[in-house]
């Protein structure tokens, strides 16, 4: 085992980590923009927001992160994949902008007030939508013919994709519902507690159609997953997914405050886990594989030491911070 | 119809321009706030609490908008110049990358303790998180000009199939012109920052209002700018040395000058004709040039004909660009100086003519570092890594029309922020420093707070 084998392999898992963190915690920031319409006033959107607005901005470094990480690590895979969907991740970054500049451009407004609410809105449904569809071609594969993906500008369009594009609009949702369930009280938190139980029933529904079309796809990107005896190895997997998702249904039933969000990154955890295994040893299914993609171990090698220290160094603060904001968010507590 | 890579040029050089007006603000504002918080701590004076939550209120608009133009700028080297990416990602890969640890994440994680957590935290903790905002914005730049001073000067590296490779990353991170340039680029985003201020400070001067706190910030500002801007001409020179030494192509269109020769005039003005190779009109300073870019009364100046056409840069952008600059940062010294005599004559404040020009070179610094980049990046073409990769292969391969609906989403979404973000600031700007919140007692639990009791009446 070499360098060049092995570098590969801990970069796969460092950025693995670095979109996962990215997909839980700004996943709960996003939903919570999916579900500000349902607050019956201005001012209760106003909390909702506050509840994120310390940490959103942390929150979102995690896919600078992973973008910048797929970089250094994987600069063939980052290239082929972000030029390969470049529409999508047009309409991913216009949505994060106006989601983004929304917290600070809604307290200074005044009469353009209700247009930064829309845009929080908007902008969270369409970055949520669009990294579920990017997340769908990419799982569904993308073919390389001298390197390069020829398919069209509009290849990443396909019913899977769009699927999983919803899929991710009421995932984020639960995330963001049961993130305010945690943070907020009296009717805010009523308001989430009621949107939890149908959008649970939708996330599992969701789950079980992408898992039931995974082995039709052409990519054959799950047949890690079905081939015997890996399916009896990998089978821990499926099965904790189900106890957490009956744990998290009896934690929402029950009213608990802390179990249902902690319960719903388990659940989204162990879904995006379920996905990286399947596409595990590619990168760019169906044939570009972390070695393939892979920078020199010149390259991987001096990143990993920044990586080593750092993202430790970057856990404690994110972890510090959310200590100093823990605690329910009330009314009064303004803006800076 | 346009090509993809030429559309994708201009995509790349709005987004970036907008996108660099932002970090380059907050630079400024995050260690002026430092400087604010500083003095507060010792003197805890309300006067200078108030300028504290002022400024900061400015600086959370601007670090808003830099961060969401900066996305953009992490996902377009994939997006449209997936050439680049390939040929060149194991370099700057890792630099940005190092950026994001070190940087992006210790800003975006203290901004939140520095903007809400005021009731929560200690003022001593408080004002650590501001420290840190404004280390992460220095060390951003110092990753930010490596990558970038590592295309303009490449080092430490090898080819391998037609990809770059990293050889030695001391030697690529300290690349010939990444000293020069980090320091030419904080002295910029200082300059740009106290320069509003300074202006700011004016505006209420004239207005008469906020009388106490616009003296105390306008000589800060003047201070600030009468020491820093005699060492940013200092900087630019030495930058410009190094330009000669390695890219004098670069230097050649800058100066445009033709033919090499020696004790070289300085072109105050020109019409560069790059069909006919002659400058029309050309207003002259003899021996001057050579003087500036070479430190000797008559050292030879390469001129552009010593290259290929294909190999030549624009000449007429940098040229102009950089006369831009220059004249912008001679009329800043000239602000400085009359400032210090004013001072000096104890006439600073009621100078009602001088305080009109503090107004109008509110955007000086701003268009000095704009018109300094477009220097260095139209200067630095047909390259994109100077001598290694042609910015005609570094674009990806996608469909013209892809580019061209981007771009226009994008010129829309930004003329959107800016026309909002402007008047905001404005609003925030006209209404000034007033008096910052009442600060709630601070207790353990922090987030009940127990009793609202005045700062000033508490210290």
């Amino acid at each position: 085992m070499d360098l060049a084998t092995t570098l590969p392999v801990v970069w796969f898992l460092i950025i693995g980590f670095a979109i996962m963190m990215y997909v839980l915690l700004d996943g709960f920031v996003l939903g919570i923009g999916i579900l500000t319409p349902f607050a019956d006033d201005e001012a209760q959107q106003e909390l909702m927001m506050n509840t994120a607005a310390p940490i959103w901005d942390g929150n979102e470094t995690w896919l600078v992160m992973g973008g910048a990480g797929l970089m250094a690590a994987f600069p063939r895979a980052y290239a082929v994949i972000l030029s390969s969907l470049y529409l999508p991740v047009l309409a991913m970054l216009i949505a994060l902008i106006f989601r983004g500049v929304a917290f600070e451009f809604r307290f200074r407004a005044h009469r353009s007030r209700r247009i930064w609410g829309v845009g929080f809105h908007l902008g969270s449904v369409v970055a949520a939508f669009a990294q579920g569809l990017m997340l769908g071609a990419i799982v569904e594969g993308m073919p390389l013919e001298g390197g390069k993906y020829l398919h069209g500008a509009f290849a990443w369009f396909s019913p899977f994709s769009v699927l999983t594009g919803m899929a991710l609009v009421f995932g984020y949702g639960l995330l963001g519902a049961t993130w305010l369930v945690l943070k907020t009280e009296g009717r805010p938190q009523r308001i989430a507690r009621d949107l939890t139980r149908p959008l649970m029933l939708a996330v599992i529904a969701f789950m079980v159609m992408v898992s039931a079309w995974l082995p039709f796809l052409d990519s054959r990107l799950m047949d890690r997953w079905f081939a015997w005896p890996n399916f009896l190895y990998l089978s821990p997997l499926p099965i904790l997914t189900v106890v957490v998702a009956a744990w998290l249904w009896r934690a929402v039933l029950a009213n608990r405050e802390v179990a249902p969000f902690v319960l719903a990154l388990g659940f989204f955890a162990l879904g995006f886990l379920g996905l990286v295994v399947g596409m595990w040893p590619n990168i760019v299914p169906p044939t570009m594989s972390i070695w393939n993609a892979a920078s020199p171990p010149s390259s991987q090698g001096f990143v990993l030491v920044g990586a080593a220290i750092m993202i430790p160094v970057v856990l404690f603060y994110t972890a510090y911070s959310y200590r100093v904001f823990r605690g329910k968010v009330r009314a009064e507590e303004g803006y800076h | 119809m346009p090509t993809a890579e030429f559309l994708s040029r201009i995509q790349f050089g709005f987004v970036m321009s907008f996108h660099i007006l932002f970090p380059a603000f907050t630079i400024g504002l995050a260690s002026w706030l430092v400087f604010l918080e500083a003095l507060w701590l010792r003197q805890r004076s309300a006067m200078l609490r108030d300028l504290y939550f002022f400024w900061m209120k400015v600086f959370a608009g601007s670090f808003g908008l830099g961060v969401v133009s900066g996305i953009v700028m992490s996902f377009q080297f994939g997006t449209n110049w997936a050439g680049l990416s390939t040929v060149a990602g194991n370099v700057l890969g890792p630099l940005l990358n190092y950026e994001v640890m070190t940087a992006f994440f210790l800003e975006a994680t203290f901004l939140g303790v520095m903007l809400f957590g005021w009731n929560r935290v200690s003022h001593r903790t408080h004002f650590i998180a501001t420290c840190m905002v404004a280390l992460g914005t220095l060390i951003s730049s110092f990753w930010i000009l490596s990558a970038n001073s590592w295309m303009q000067t490449p080092q430490g590296y090898t080819m391998v199939d037609g990809v770059i490779q990293a050889t030695d990353w001391w030697a690529a991170i300290f690349n010939p012109s990444f000293p020069t340039r980090l320091v030419h680029m904080v002295l910029a985003c200082f300059l740009s920052t106290g320069l509003v201020v300074g202006g700011v400070s004016a505006w209420y001067l004239l207005r008469g209002v906020w009388q106490d706190k616009a003296q105390l910030m306008l000589r800060c500002a003047l201070a600030f700018v009468a020491i820093v801007i005699p060492l940013q001409i200092l900087v630019g020179d030495m930058s410009g040395l190094v330009v000669r030494e390695y890219q004098p192509a670069k230097l050649a269109a800058i100066e445009a000058r033709w033919t090499t020769e020696k004790s070289v005039p300085l072109t105050l003005f020109a019409w560069p004709d790059e069909k006919a190779e002659r400058n029309d009109y050309a207003v002259d300073v003899p021996h001057l040039g050579s003087l500036i870019l070479t430190h000797s009364w008559d050292g030879e100046v390469q001129g552009l004909k010593d290259f290929a056409p294909e190999d030549r840069p624009p000449v007429a952008a940098p040229f102009f660009s950089f006369r831009i600059m220059v004249g912008l940062g001679l009329l800043m010294l000239a602000l400085a100086v009359v400032g210090l005599l004013l001072w000096w004559r104890r006439r600073l404040f009621d100078s009602r003519w001088y305080l009109r020009c503090w107004m109008a070179m509110m955007p000086a610094g701003f268009i000095a570092l704009l018109t300094g980049w477009y220097t260095a990046e139209i200067g630095r073409q047909p390259w994109v890594v100077y001598g290694v990769l042609r910015t005609v292969d570094a674009a990806s391969p996608v469909h013209a029309s892809s580019v061209l609906s981007s771009l226009i989403v994008y010129f829309v979404t930004y003329m959107i922020l800016f026309g909002f973000g402007s008047w905001y600031l404005f609003k925030v700007l006209r209404t000034g420093p007033e008096t910052a919140p009442p600060r709630f007692g601070f207790e353990a639990t922090a987030s009940r707070p127990l009793a609202v009791v005045d700062d000033r009446r508490e210290d």
